[in-house]
């Protein structure tokens, strides 16, 4: 209570913080160096490129630590909005791929189309589908989100609508097999953007790409994080009608970190169909969303790099298992899912934090 | 008029009729208390003027009708209010919870970058509720008085000119209800304070006027003495307070 602590106090925090700030500088260089630099050199071809799809699901994930890590908002439907990013680009790349003059190969064996359909048509702009990868999830984003924040559901309802929503749209997809692929989705994806996905080197520059981009999301989710407005999205996360009495309309505040999380959903879809040459209702739909989900719990939500290391270290387990033990990998998903949750809710990250305190005990505030 | 207007409130909860046609004024730069056993309807008239309980009549303050307006609307109109059960945010600092409240009219390139500074409203708010040195300290581990001085701060930050604090001493020990007070004296200089309160002895000293409720409706109204001298308050209340009490 008294003043006289003012000093040394405030002294301090401002010694820490300084470090804290080189500590993400360290941490940024780090992963730069093992991404760009130990990888390409450690794993071959075929690894690398598994490694680039990892990479997507790490980006998927660093939005969900966003909106249900600091936001509260358990997004169990994350594959709509990768699925929308995904099939945009798929599309620009189908058409790309297809002769000129001619429907991509899919509409000629099913569609019985005579032309194009018109809401395909833009994709063959390459800077329209760019910016739709990541600005048609977003604004699909902002309108469910409007219409559900503001009707304040949330909790297990939210959770459970975007389920709802995930489904639907890969039953809409499979069901329009002359125009969207159906369930085979869009395949035999070949070139990007000029480039033979074939060629090894070229499969490496997308590697290149998606980790960029990775770093890149990661520096978002950072300011987004310790800005302000990271402050207020946590406050709206532990006490939502609490926020309403100082003024703010908490729905505004997390269709913010929704919005953002969906754009990182949709680019993450959009580099997955390069990386992997594929996407198609199985890899959107209920399951895969929910496979989101267990990477961030396992790394820890609520911590900045938590989610994209437990997505990439889960699916990065999914392999190796089902490589070896195809049947087991279901059973070990689901306790993926639940020791976390029961035995440690802050994730692997708050492994880091614990150890950190028990070693520098004087550091914590009396 | 400035302050607090409240015509004919009326709040019914399935059929139950919580607050029924009260009227009551408090005037800019009064420290009015609010007594009354449970089940009075006090809370519920604090819910009602904050938007959190729908009501019929008219609640007015500065001349600004309250009643169908959102929660936030009405805070940012400069009405502030607390809870029985402080609702600090506990994973963030003290610095932080106070920064917070005092943002809602930032725009949006303020709050996407980081706080570099603390904000001057901020420090005197940290003053004023003696929490300096608890700035950087979670609001969680603070003691339970002290969360009660933070959600005060918050209203002050906030740019509250009315607030309505809820039972703000329940569960202080006897020096913090006296630092309680103090910051009440303090704060009805430039605020008009509603306080919901049991606690005959904190009333006695820090009250300047005082409504009494009684099942839904307003029984008494007046200085300290006046409604002690009250004998229906006498029956409903004081009676009761201080038959538990002895007891």
């Amino acid at each position: 209570m008294t003043m006289i602590q003012d000093a040394p106090i405030t002294s301090n925090s401002s010694a820490a913080k300084a470090p804290r700030r080189f500590q993400a500088l360290i941490g940024f260089g780090l992963a730069a160096v093992v991404l760009f630099g130990v990888a390409p050199v450690v794993l071959g071809d075929f690894r690398l490129s598994l490694l680039a799809k990892y990479l997507c699901m790490a980006i998927v994930a660093v939005g969900i630590g966003l909106a249900w890590g600091r936001g509260g908002m358990l997004t169990l439907g994350q594959g709509v909005f990768f699925g929308l990013g995904g099939y945009a680009m798929a599309m620009h790349l189908k058409l790309a791929d297809a002769e000129p003059g001619q429907l991509p190969d899919f509409m000629q064996l099913y569609g019985q189309l005579d032309a194009l359909p018109w809401w395909w048509k833009p994709f063959a702009n390459p800077a329209f589908a760019l910016a739709a990868t990541v600005l048609l999830p977003m604004l699909v984003a902002l309108l469910l989100g409007l219409l559900i924040f503001r009707r304040r559901v949330r909790g297990a309802y939210f959770a459970i609508l975007s389920q709802a929503l995930c489904a639907a749209l890969a039953i809409f997809l499979i069901g329009q097999q002359g125009t969207t692929g159906g369930t085979n989705g869009l395949t035999d994806i070949q070139g990007f953007f000029g480039y033979d996905l074939n060629d090894p080197l070229n499969r490496r520059t997308v590697y290149f790409v998606v980790a960029a981009a990775l770093l890149a999301v990661l520096g978002v989710a950072w300011q987004l994080m310790r800005s302000r407005y990271g402050e207020l999205l946590v406050a709206v996360r532990d006490g939502e009608e609490r926020v309403r009495f100082l003024g703010y309309d908490p729905a505004n505040v997390k269709l913010v970190a929704y919005v953002v999380a969906a754009g990182m959903a949709g680019l993450a879809g959009a580099l997955f169909v390069p990386a992997v040459g594929i996407i198609s209702p199985a890899l959107i739909g209920v399951v895969p969303s929910i496979e989101f989900v267990i990477g961030v719990a396992v790394g820890g939500r609520a911590s900045l790099v938590g989610p994209a290391l437990g997505a990439i270290a889960v699916a990065w387990a999914r392999t190796a298992l089902s490589e070896r033990l195809p049947s087991a990998w279901t059973y070990f998903e689901g306790l993926l899912f639940i020791l976390p949750v029961v035995f440690l809710p802050g994730g692997l990250a708050s492994l880091a934090g614990f150890l950190r305190r028990r070693r520098a005990p004087e550091e914590v505030p009396a | 008029m400035t302050g607090l207007s409240v015509r004919q409130l009326r709040v019914v909860f399935d059929g139950f009729v919580a607050v029924d046609g009260v009227d009551l004024d408090v005037p800019s730069g009064d420290v009015r208390f609010i007594i009354g056993p449970n089940g009075a309807g006090k809370t519920t008239l604090i819910d009602a003027i904050t938007g959190l309980a729908k009501a019929g009549g008219s609640v007015t303050f500065d001349g600004q009708e309250l009643l169908g307006r959102k929660v936030h609307r009405i805070a940012r109109l400069g009405v502030g209010r607390t809870f029985q059960n402080s609702t600090v945010f506990e994973e963030l600092t003290v610095l932080q919870n106070l920064d917070i409240a005092a943002g809602w009219s930032r725009g949006p390139l303020t709050l996407l970058r980081r706080r570099t500074s603390v904000p001057p409203e901020v420090q005197h708010a940290l003053e004023t509720i003696r929490l300096t040195a608890a700035r950087d300290q979670l609001a969680g581990t603070l003691p339970h008085g002290q969360k009660q001085w933070l959600e005060i701060g918050m209203l002050l930050v906030q740019n509250a000119r009315l607030f309505l604090l809820d039972e703000p001493v329940a569960g202080m020990s006897h020096e913090e209800r006296d630092a309680t007070g103090q910051l009440l004296g303090e704060l009805s200089r430039d605020h008009t304070v509603v306080v919901i309160e049991h606690d005959m002895d904190f009333l006695r000293r820090f009250a300047r006027t005082v409504t009494v409720m009684h099942a839904g409706r307003i029984l008494s109204e007046g200085t300290v003495a006046e409604v002690q001298a009250d004998p229906r308050v006498q029956e409903v209340y004081l009676g009761h307070a201080m038959e538990a009490g002895n007891a």
